[in-house]
């Protein structure tokens, strides 16, 4: 009875830490795999312990290559949607204007729509205007579906910004230039980077628009694809693993940086 | 969808009028804010918009590759695909249905975990919800290959537990495999948006007062129905903007029905895929991915209508 009280009252930490090891389960099984040597093409049995795939990653024809690519892409689809997003979402929040509920809904339409739709469309688009699929129509593609995510995440740093702020710099004989650089932009600063963070890897990570629009042209998601059909080399989980190591390192070095700045104002 | 009203909610107040400081208020340029739109909405227009009158174009044209196609208002496309293809099209909203409410059911608890009794592992637990985001999902998906592996370790205590025959003979697995047959799609869908529902349940449970949890505890109210009664209702803005976006993207996915399932559990993205890469019958591809289009929002209006929480979006 005992026992039950006890689970009764850890019921949702046990859910909850149930629900964590599903979602880390994959990533356990890419890292435990990476340290696989397997017997034929595919890398889906354990066989025997190796390190041979991580001290050379990029031993596989074509694998570094689609990832700087797709690093590449990631890098100008960031820029791109980053600048193009920043302005919308400060036309948005700083001004009125006619048609600003159609611009919203113009925003919101792309995350509200099945990828393979959008990816289609712009391929009908492509097709009937004959553009050459390959990297620029990939990075229109990205440009196109990133700018939304932007938007939402600067607007809603800029709609908690201080207004009197900027007046205040005004007031102190600051030119609008100086204004926006020496206080708009480093109050704005974390929401930009937010949303630059979430189109790099929006980017990075997408498959459905490129593989509709990226005729023979290869990233790294689609090398992932290609190989998923004639056996995937070890790389790719090694692959896998930097990534989420590095991804994880950043964010805690991010968390720290905080805190200590946190600490700093205290 | 009424689109506006969140952000004109959360808008601020018009600024107001710089107060008297000596000289001039500053005139805003009144083109501004159409300068700041215009290249990016502009972006918007020409490669989503524009893009979306093409495909309706497509999809009422027929012809031939070789000899070109032509607008024909060829409405019958529409009728033969849906007559065609509907069995894809009812998998889609099943398996979608059944990896969103799965995601709910999962998910919730795990977002109740962080918001209400994580303490300090709170940032710890958050970062492990969010960083497998950067191990690319294909990578991850390839790796439910090896988890339901025929004969793994999964599969023989799902085996051993009998669970198998059962869902065996609900259909959802065949024998004694999980590849390739339904559950593995939906075990599949699930995982890749679980995250999409996490994050906004546990947005909306953080905002949650505590005090009202010990002000309803204070009036008897055994956890459950404080649960019940105060919890989850305040939650709502999390489940709806959850589900909507698990239901969405999965409902248009065809990685997971390609990569863990067969030929037998198909969805209608991955005929929209095959329509248009492969067998390059533009207007049948067009046209699904329009009806597509036209479901999604129907039953999306119909459930934030249903929901009653018309703002959120």
């Amino acid at each position: 009875m005992a026992f039950v009280n006890w689970l009764k009252r850890r019921l949702v930490i046990i859910a909850g830490l149930l629900t964590l090891g599903y979602l880390l389960l994959p990533n356990v099984v890419v890292t435990v795999f990476s340290f696989n040597q397997p017997k034929g093409r595919f890398n889906y049995e354990w066989q025997e312990f190796s390190t041979a795939a991580w001290t050379s990653p990029c031993g596989v024809a074509d694998l570094c290559g689609s990832l700087s690519l797709g690093l590449q892409l990631a890098a100008w689809a960031t820029l791109g949607a980053t600048v193009l997003g920043t302005m919308i979402a400060f036309a948005l929040v700083r001004y009125r204007f006619r048609a600003r509920g159609a611009v919203n809904s113009l925003i919101f339409l792309p995350m509200a729509m099945p990828e393979v739709v959008m990816a289609a469309s712009l391929l009908t688009l492509f097709l009937n205007l004959g553009a050459q699929l390959g990297f620029w129509t990939i990075l229109i593609a990205h440009i196109m579906f990133c700018l939304s995510f932007v938007v939402v995440a600067v607007k809603a740093r800029v709609m908690s910004m201080d207004p009197r702020l900027e007046e205040a710099a005004r007031d102190l004989y600051a030119g609008p230039v100086q204004t926006f650089v020496r206080v708009t932009l480093p109050i704005a600063a974390p929401g930009i980077a937010a949303g630059a963070l979430l189109a790099f890897a929006l980017s990075f990570d997408d498959f459905i628009i490129t593989n509709f629009n990226a005729g023979s042209t290869v990233t790294f998601p689609m090398f992932v694809w290609g190989s998923a059909q004639r056996g995937t080399p070890v790389q790719i989980n090694v692959i896998g693993t930097a990534m989420f190591l590095v991804a994880v390192l950043f964010v805690m070095a991010g968390m720290v940086i905080g805190n200590r700045r946190k600490k700093q104002k205290a | 969808m009424s689109t506006g009203t969140l952000a004109e909610a959360e808008a601020p107040p018009p600024l107001a009028p710089a107060p008297a400081t000596g000289k001039p208020p500053r005139r805003r340029g009144r083109w501004t804010p159409y300068l700041l739109l215009a290249p990016g909405l502009i972006w918007l227009l020409v490669f989503f918009a524009m893009p979306m009158v093409y495909q309706a174009s497509t999809s009422v044209q027929t012809g031939s590759l070789e000899d070109g196609y032509r607008v024909t208002w060829h409405f019958a496309t529409y009728w033969d695909a849906l007559s065609e293809y509907y069995p894809q099209f009812l998998r889609s909203v099943l398996y979608a249905g059944s990896a969103t409410i799965l995601c709910l059911l999962l998910g919730y608890p795990l977002a109740y975990l962080i918001a209400f009794r994580a303490g300090r592992w709170r940032n710890l637990i958050l970062i492990l919800v969010i960083a497998p985001f950067f191990t690319s999902f294909l990578i991850r998906t390839l790796a439910w290959k090896t988890i339901l592996s025929d004969g793994g370790p999964v599969v023989g205590a799902l085996n051993t537990l009998h669970v198998l025959d059962v869902t065996s003979w609900l259909g959802l697995t065949a024998g004694d495999r999980v590849l390739a047959t339904p559950l593995a799609v939906v075990c599949g869908l699930t995982y890749n948006f679980l995250p999409f529902m996490i994050l906004p349940l546990y947005t909306s449970l953080e905002r949650i007062d505590g005090r009202l949890h010990e002000a309803a505890g204070d009036l008897y109210a055994r956890p459950f129905t404080t649960f019940r009664k105060v919890t989850f209702p305040l939650s709502m803005p999390g489940v709806v903007s959850g589900t909507l976006l698990t239901f969405i993207p999965a409902s248009g996915d065809y990685v997971n029905a390609e990569l863990l399932g067969s030929t037998n559990t198909q969805m209608i993205g991955n005929v929209i895929q095959s329509q248009f890469l492969r067998i390059l019958d533009y207007p049948t591809a067009a046209a699904l991915s329009f009806i597509l289009m036209a479901a999604i929002l129907l039953m999306v209006t119909v459930y934030i209508r249903k929901s009653g929480t018309e703002d959120l979006v």
